[in-house]
């Protein structure tokens, strides 16, 4: 069923996008419709004109999918399924050529003869002004002069056509007459052309790690395929082909003796140590500008003209040859295109850094699979889930060590025949450090709950330290006088900045984040709970005096239900704050966690994963959010109304 | 006998900062017998809000003696309740649980308490509405509750602290009407501070015109128009000759202090 759905997704996502057209068109009929019949009945302002509209949001949200899936492919895929394999036989034959046309200004803007003349005689002149004369004898000096005067005169002779290199000439032309065949062959028939067996059977576009199957499945592609084939050869000959005249060969074989002459220092200079550094880097840097030169690709500029013709019809043929295929890459590949490159076809563009909706629910499903060994869940946790908690743990985790230590008495020591026996001590150790069996119970496991629980446990011990303190410093001048300076020069630092400090102190287990989360509510709860304790009417607490009320009693029954709004509205705030600093603390370090998945998919460039962690938090977020509106709306309606 | 016992009070606010003195009350003096009903008049800034949160026990005086029933007043307390203009009320808690808040503070049983609870919101005319949350009320209801709240913990005294202030006219007079049944019903002691002289008037027994630069009780006034509100209409009582002669003599008075104000400044 699971591989049904993936299998044919390209064709589900069709049908969701034509459902998503209809829901567009529709939406916006009826919103015309309600917008003509409402005109009338508000002015412009009026707040009631914001009320309602559905239809609106549904083409929002149906427009908003609709670019997704048209950015991501997701809308080529589904209407034109092997869309992509033909690109990506295009980009095998654009692959092929890519030898020749870089030696070309195709695609660039000048020769590669050219550029390598203009850049190798700068340096060249460069270098014979910057001779360090005091490093070398005059004889030296004489033969680098020389040297640097045939590497120029080298250059000017491969850019001669007059001396240049007769068997380049030819070499050439038989690369021109080899292109405009493959030119030619581009244009053959292909219908008659059968894919491989092998080609049908490839995963389809993007239901595997590869993304774009790499084998032609269709007529077209099989001829695109088989022309490569002949454009690999044709390019083979062309890197082959050297500008190696006579005078070249000649001034090469010089200026070589010259430079191995130069190589060991004339014993007459007696050089230290820096000065022969200077001077062996000098001959060295001349030596290399030589070898750049001495393998012969440079080629005077006319030499190419026919290659770059046939380069062109190339190009032609091959447009021609992708006829319909062109239209559909300019209207349903935004981005830049199929690239093949060395052993795969890949997306570039928005193709690449934006999922297909499909696939990212795909994923999703992958992740969300409970069973580790049929690769479900990631890096050996699952995302959400439930396993069988130690009950040992949870009580290691709530006792610490130290408390056993501070018992009276000491721990066992090991008898005479070498037997250990525990005394009391030793039994309770065993219990603060989980060494019990106290029986399991069900708990929930994987990623998600991970995150949540750091939030959860954080907030706790935010809420129950938090509020009692800033209550007291709502009421007290002590309480708010001695604790404001200690909250307020930690607070304004922003909660990451603390992460490094106490991910280093804590480690990088759940004690070090949930630390880092609770100083964050705390802050925010602590704020909170003095601004609603402080901001009591005085005429309530005078009321509640004059009823006989203690002060105790007032705390309780008057300062803390009128601080309750700010309250919840802070638990609201800080949840939220956690989260984000959660996420970017599992970033940081840890094994598990959203953050986690999203940091270890960044850097594998799985934007799919990182795609589906950042919906999951986003979802997780909304979910926090309406909890919190929830219960605000339910545990203090009165809000606002005292 | 739970008289109210006031001598030689004075008060005076000193800024901590600048060090500049402010005498809000001078020699104050009077007595209020139990079961008296006792309306304060003046203008702004007289001190008659720091008299009675010193009644109360919110502030204390910078002298003189103050005790209700014998006792010396030195911090709030359950004898002596409190009414303020805007209710106070706690909008957390519904009606009833609102007006037995001084009986839970003193740990008495819901149970218990239900029956006082009841008595008095019938008292005060709201029966059926204990469960309703106070923000539903309207303003004369919430004053109606702030009544009982006081009422249901059985006071000596009854302070009010321009209770009737931001209701409209009519639910005033209903409220005027109200108080005055209370006090009746009660024989408590009241002390009644407001702006507004026809009030004053209507339920003062006794009436004390106050006046500012020191605060001090400028004139007393001794008025049949509460024990005449008891029988008659409160509409009528305004009619009465001797009711507008003594309403114009206040209002001048306190005319001509508010121009030497204003003039002052």
């Amino acid at each position: 069923m699971f591989d049904w759905i993936s299998d044919n997704r390209a064709s589900i996502a069709l049908v969701i996008i034509i459902g998503l057209a209809v829901v567009f068109v529709f939406s916006i009929f009826v919103g015309v419709k309600q917008t003509g019949l409402r005109a009338k009945d508000e002015v412009f302002g009026d707040p009631e004109r914001t009320k309602g509209g559905w239809y609106w949001a549904l083409c929002g949200v149906s427009a908003l999918l609709l670019v997704w899936f048209y950015y991501s492919w997701g809308a080529a895929r589904a209407v034109f399924p092997t869309a992509a394999n033909e690109l990506c036989q295009v980009a095998k034959v654009e692959e092929a050529m890519s030898p020749i046309s870089a030696a070309l200004p195709v695609g660039s803007r000048y020769l590669k003869s050219t550029t390598l003349v203009v850049r190798n005689a700068a340096q060249v002149d460069k270098l014979a002004v910057s001779m360090p004369a005091e490093v070398f004898t005059l004889r030296e000096q004489a033969k680098l002069t020389l040297a640097v005067a045939q590497i120029k005169d080298l250059l000017a002779v491969l850019s001669s056509p007059a001396l240049s290199d007769p068997a380049a000439k030819s070499a050439f032309l038989a690369v021109e007459v080899s292109l405009r065949d493959v030119a030619k062959r581009l244009q053959a028939d292909y219908r008659e052309l059968q894919p491989q067996k092998e080609a049908l059977q490839q995963p389809k576009w993007g239901t595997s790690e590869v993304e774009i199957p790499l084998l032609p499945v269709t007529g077209k592609g099989v001829l695109l395929d088989s022309v490569t084939q002949d454009v690999q050869e044709v390019a083979k000959a062309f890197l082959k082909v050297r500008n190696i005249s006579p005078q070249a060969k000649q001034l090469i074989a010089d200026t070589k003796e010259i430079l191995k002459e130069l190589k060991t220092p004339d014993p007459l200079m007696q050089l230290d140590e820096a000065g022969e550094g200077t001077r062996n880097a000098y001959v060295k840097a001349v030596d290399r500008i030589f070898k750049r030169i001495d393998d012969g690709t440079i080629f005077p500029a006319q030499a190419m003209d026919g290659v770059h013709f046939a380069v062109n019809e190339v190009f032609a043929s091959l447009a021609v040859a992708k006829g319909g295929l062109s239209v559909v890459e300019s209207l349903f590949f935004p981005g830049h295109g199929v690239v093949k490159s060395r052993t795969q076809c890949t997306e570039q563009g928005s193709g690449r850094w934006l999922p297909k909706p499909t696939d990212v629910i795909a994923t999703f499903s992958t992740l969300a699979n409970p069973d580790l060994e049929s690769g479900g869940g990631y890096k050996g946790t699952t995302l959400l889930w439930w396993k069988w908690l130690p009950i040992a743990d949870v009580v290691a985790f709530l006792m610490p060590d130290g408390l056993v230590d501070m018992l009276p008495g000491s721990y066992g020591t090991h008898g005479d025949s070498g037997e250990f026996k525990p005394n009391y001590k030793d039994r309770l150790l065993a219990f603060a450090q989980g060494d019990v069996n106290l029986g399991s119970v069900p708990m929930l496991d994987g990623h998600i709950w991970d995150s949540l629980f750091r939030v959860l446990v954080a907030m706790g011990f935010g809420i129950l330290v938090g509020v009692p303190l800033g209550i007291y410093m709502g009421v007290s001048r002590f309480f708010k006088s001695f604790f404001d300076p200690l909250i307020e020069l930690y607070r304004p630092v922003p909660p990451l900045a603390w992460a490094p400090l106490i991910l280093t102190i804590f480690g990088i287990q759940d004690d070090g984040k949930i630390f880092l989360l609770f100083m964050v509510a705390f802050a925010i709860m602590v704020i909170s709970a003095r601004t609603g304790a402080s901001g009591t009417q005085l005429s309530k607490i005078r009321a509640s005096h004059s009823l006989g009320a203690t002060n105790g009693q007032i705390l309780r029954h008057v300062i803390l239900p009128n601080a309750m709004p700010e309250i919840l509205t802070g638990i609201r705030i800080a949840i939220g704050v956690c989260w984000g600093t959660l996420v970017a603390a599992e970033m940081l370090a840890g094994t598990t966690g959203i953050g986690f998945i999203e940091n270890v998919a960044r850097t594998v460039s799985d934007y799919e994963l990182i795609w589906v962690t950042i919906l999951i938090m986003g979802l997780l977020g909304l979910l926090f959010d309406l909890v919190m509106r929830w219960a605000i709306a339910k545990i203090i309606p009165w809000r606002g109304k005292g | 006998m739970s008289d109210l016992y006031c001598k030689d009070l004075c008060m005076t606010f000193a800024d901590p900062m600048s060090g500049s003195k402010v005498e809000a009350l001078k020699d104050i003096q009077f007595n209020l017998k139990e079961g008296e009903i006792l309306t304060v008049l003046g203008p702004s800034g007289c001190g008659k809000t720091t008299l009675l949160n010193m009644i109360a026990g919110f502030i204390t005086p910078t002298s003189g003696t103050l005790s209700l029933g014998g006792v010396d007043i030195q911090a709030p307390g359950a004898e002596r309740g409190m009414v303020f203009q805007q209710g106070a009320l706690f909008e957390w808690l519904t009606v009833a649980r609102n007006v037995d808040f001084g009986l839970r503070m003193k740990g008495m049983g819901e149970e218990e308490s239900r029956e006082l609870v009841n008595f008095w919101l019938d008292t005060v005319g709201l029966q059926g509405f204990g469960e309703t949350p106070t923000y539903q009320l309207s303003g004369g209801m919430q004053q109606r509750v702030a009544l009982a709240r006081c009422l249901v913990n059985d006071p000596d005294l009854i302070l009010m602290d321009e209770p009737l202030g931001a209701l409209d006219a009519l639910t005033r007079e209903k409220m005027q009407s109200l108080i005055l049944e209370l006090w009746k019903k009660t024989g408590k002691t009241i002390i009644v501070i407001t702006h507004s002289v026809e009030e004053a008037l209507l339920l003062g027994e006794r009436l004390f015109v106050m006046a500012p630069r020191p605060g001090r009780i400028h004139r007393e006034y001794n008025l049949p128009f509460a024990e005449m509100g008891l029988k008659r209409s409160l509409r009528e009582i305004k009619q009465e000759k001797k009711f507008s002669t003594i309403r114009e003599e206040i209002l001048t008075m306190i005319w001509d202090m508010e121009e030497e104000i204003m003039g002052g400044v």
